[in-house]
């Protein structure tokens, strides 16, 4: 019992450090084309780094069919835009200050950060 | 209070696709010619993609003809009509949609038959070796099942743990991977488990399954429903246009379509693009846009709107604006940002849906540990059936979906109504609206001075008056002057000549006309010429406390009339306000007008309270000022001349007649002139905001309330457990709920009176 009980635990544990203490890859925003995939509830890449003080755009390309993914938001920027299923989408973003911007689906469920510095 | 939020606009960007780049350096060529264009600011190709974006304000079809010119061809990506992109996208929810049912049907005939059975044949254990081959055969099918029915479930949770995030699809994963697990532990290794616990929970795995497949697709029939506004709005394009292009008439899809094109519309037609009537006459039907039922009579120089439709007559007319530039387009993309944009009320609701699941994970670990440590025999199965259930039963989508869905539909239903909302925050706000401030001239009145009394003296007449007045008149741009003028003119009159006029600064103008000497003015300018005004002393003075500007007009030195000018109130104004402050709103009237006039016209609308003598300039201060004593202040005005007080103010209404919509100038703008659209737009964000905290509400109980239930707080006092069944199905429904409830928005109805 004690084991099982150790093992639970353990794995709260684990689930507190996968999903919320655990700082995933960033990638960088660069000359190359870099397309955010929107398949199978995320965002892939969906930590983005973009230089300060420059506009950028962002590309998505969604293969995604729930109707949820749809929608892509980006609230401390006020932008809010539909995602064509299958087809490039290309989100302009105006020149940023330092800091994180979240972005993510209508529901939330799909979530990204756009790390600015 | 504060800043708001305004929408960063990425209008001036355009992407061109290029056909026939065979090398890279075409790019160059291509850069080149585009950056030649005047007012573009950066084109960039990439050539991998081959395509062009393009900064600045320059024309999509002169950007093509550019690099036409070059020797490529060139399309614009956006090119592509709202329609396409809208059929599209009912194409691909079909397929969906039928992909859904289609896995729903296969995961139910087999957890239908298997539920039916463990309710009424038999427990569903595992002692003897014919049942453990039986249960191995449907455990086997079952997998088949989560394969074909739920794969996407389990390959969407494995792609977000991945990324270290978690959704719904992880914990739909979680829940019936659990349940077959452990079936599949007590088929195959039953030594493993206590006797008492050896349950198989097949039927749980598949039914689940099953059930949140129909409620996606159900789901995702219900969404369509709500998009049903702006699908309407995109239905009002013209797909084609008839432009006179070298004498010649070519019908060119409206995207084709260039500013200064000539247009040709037969009745009947939508007209295509935005312009101004160059030649013909018509009376154009404009509901769609302004929900005004009367059709707008257009002859040259007047402004025609894409959308609208022709009614009666041929016209020319030359394009001014075209493609996304339209009144309809810029409407279109305002009504879907603010259907995507979130009111503050959907924050908390964000911020629990981001933690969500690893929470409901955490609990459904917590809870099968409880019943491991203290719960009865067989307390692993009671472990297991917990933790699934906790796993099912939490829906953070209907949490997510609360607020959006009831935005999209009441800020559909608000264009509707021809009432433009920019955001959710707007939304909101407008439903806490406590003062309505409200500019007199162009919102109350109708914003042009019309005569409204001829009193005539002596042996004149109304029509010998009118003519002397005009004449006398058709000088001076005074507006006073032009509604005489105008009034005239309506009436058939003709005016004649002028000779000898002067304009006497503040009280009138005089003039020969007709070989009479003609003074035109105020009382005061009769008394200094000593004019007897006899008893029209008094009729003036009645004419003063009716909101109207009586003036005297005198022949050869001898009183001939009063003519008394107003600006009349139009004609719902009253009505509109009576439903404001039916609502409990404090009504105040803002105007440059002396008080005499603005207590008139005050009274006439039904407004008890007014600001008169106020400059332009201060009329952002008596908002403030109304701030200050705690009111939450609604500012509506032209839009042009009241911008600062309507971004000052807490929701600012600009009123746009007809359809040149001042868009960007206020929070909520009014397609039409009548004050009813102010009534209604908070009429519909009430019920908006009213909607949405029924969803929240639900979402949030359904949550808080569900997850303690199916974790088994209930089975210390009753002995009841609740079903992994069951959980799934309330699962499948309770976003389908809060979809529907925000589709009952749709059937909403502002009431006129």
């Amino acid at each position: 019992m004690l084991f099982i009980n150790i093992a639970g635990i353990a794995l709260i544990a684990l689930i507190v450090w996968w999903f919320w203490l655990y700082k995933p890859q960033q990638v960088k925003l660069g000359e190359s084309d870099l397309v955010i995939t929107v398949e199978n509830g995320t965002y892939s890449p969906s930590r983005i780094k973009v230089p300060e003080g420059k506009p950028v755009e962002l590309k998505f390309l969604r293969k995604d069919q729930s109707p949820c993914s749809e929608t892509l938001l980006i609230p401390e920027l006020q932008i809010s835009d539909a995602l064509p299923a299958n087809k490039l989408k290309s989100i302009q973003l105006p020149a940023l200050k330092s800091g994180e911007y979240d972005f993510h689906c209508q529901m939330q469920m799909y979530r990204g950060k756009i790390m600015v510095d | 209070m504060g800043v708001k939020n305004r929408e960063i606009r990425s209008d001036d960007f355009q992407e061109l696709i290029i056909e026939g780049a065979g090398c890279a350096s075409c790019v160059g060529k291509i850069e080149s010619a585009l950056k030649a264009v005047p007012g573009v600011q950066s084109a960039e190709m990439n050539f991998a993609q081959r395509t062009v974006g393009v900064t600045g304000s320059a024309n999509a079809g002169v950007l093509v003809k550019a690099v036409e010119n070059a020797g490529y061809n060139a399309k614009v990506t956006s090119a592509e009509s709202e329609d396409d992109v809208l059929a599209e996208k009912e194409e691909a929810d079909w397929a969906y949609y039928k992909r859904l049912m289609r896995e729903m049907t296969v995961a139910l005939s087999l957890g239908v038959p298997l539920m039916i059975y463990s309710l009424f044949v038999g427990e569903m254990t595992v002692t003897t070796t014919t049942e453990r081959l039986v249960w191995l055969l449907v455990g086997i099918l079952t997998l088949g099942v989560l394969y074909f029915s739920g794969k996407h479930f389990f390959v969407g949770a494995w792609q977000s743990f991945k990324n270290h995030s978690a959704n719904m699809d992880t914990l739909i994963a979680l829940g019936t991977g659990t349940a077959w697990l452990y079936s599949m532990v007590v088929v195959l290794v039953p030594h493993l488990v206590p006797e008492m616990a050896r349950h198989v929970y097949f039927e749980a795995s598949a039914m689940i399954i099953g059930l949140i497949n129909l409620g996606l697709a159900l789901e995702l029939k219900a969404r369509g429903r709500t998009s049903e506004a702006i699908k309407r709005l995109i239905g009002l394009q013209a797909k084609t246009a008839r432009v006179v292009r070298d004498d010649k008439q070519l019908d060119i899809p409206i995207e084709e379509v260039l500013k200064d094109d000539v247009v040709r519309v037969r009745p009947g037609e939508k007209i295509p693009v935005d312009g101004e009537v160059t030649e013909g006459h018509t009376a154009i039907d404009e509901s769609m846009l302004t929900g005004e039922p009367m059709p707008v009579e257009k002859a040259v120089g007047d402004t025609v709107a894409a959308g609208t439709i022709n009614k009666s007559g041929s016209i020319l007319f030359k394009a001014r604006r075209v493609g996304k530039d339209t009144a309809l387009a810029q409407i279109i993309n305002m009504v879907k940002r603010a259907q995507n944009s979130k009111p503050p009320i959907g924050r908390l609701a964000d911020v629990i849906s981001a933690y969500f699941v690893p929470v409901v994970m955490i609990i459904a670990v917590t809870s099968a540990l409880f019943w491991l440590n203290f719960g009865p025999d067989p307390a692993l199965a009671f472990a297991v059936v917990s933790a699934t259930t906790v796993l099912i039963i939490a829906c953070p989508c209907a949490l997510g979906l609360a607020t959006p869905m009831s935005v999209m539909v009441g800020v559909g239903k608000a264009a509707e109504a021809g009432v433009l909302i920019r955001n959710g925050e707007a939304l909101q706000t407008a439903s806490k609206i406590s003062a309505m401030i409200l500019d007199k001239t162009g919102t109350i009145t109708l914003g042009s001075p019309k005569v409204t009394d001829v009193l005539v003296a002596r042996e004149y007449d109304e029509q010998t008056v009118l003519r002397l007045a005009a004449t006398l008149e058709s000088g001076s741009e005074h507006p006073l002057a032009q509604a005489i003028v105008e009034s005239a003119l309506e009436k058939g009159i003709e005016t004649g000549k002028v000779s000898n006029f002067s304009a006497i600064a503040g009280h009138g103008v005089q003039a020969e006309v007709e070989g009479k000497t003609l003074l035109f003015g105020n009382e005061k300018l009769m008394r200094e010429r000593n004019i007897d005004l006899g008893n029209f002393v008094e009729k003036a003075q009645v004419l003063a406390t009716e909101a109207k500007t009586p003036m005297y007009l005198t022949v050869d030195n001898q009183l001939a009339a009063i003519i008394a000018v107003a600006d009349p109130i139009k004609e719902d104004s009253i009505a509109a306000i009576k439903r404001l402050k039916d609502n409990g709103m404090r009504v105040v009237m803002l105007t440059g007008d002396n008080r005499a006039t603005a207590k008139a016209v005050a009274e006439k609308a039904g407004i008890d309270e007014f600001f008169a003598e106020v400059l332009p300039e201060e009329k952002s201060e008596k908002v403030q000022e109304l701030q200050m004593e705690g009111e939450i202040v609604g500012m509506t005005g032209d839009g042009i001349n009241d911008a600062p007080a309507l971004a000052i103010a807490n929701v600012g209404f600009a009123i746009g007649t007809g359809t040149d919509v001042a868009i960007e100038s206020a929070d909520i703008t009014l397609m039409r002139g009548s004050l009813h659209g102010l009534a209604d737009a908070i009429a519909v964000s009430k019920a908006t905001l009213r909607n949405i905290k029924q969803n929240l509400f639900g979402a949030f109980i359904y949550n808080v309330a569900g997850i303690p239930f199916a974790a088994g707080v209930l089975y210390p006092f009753f002995g009841m457990l609740l079903s992994p069944v069951i959980a799934g199905a309330a699962m499948a429904f309770s976003s389908l709920t809060v979809v529907s409830n925000a589709n009952r928005l749709r059937f909403f109805k502002a009431k006129k009176h």
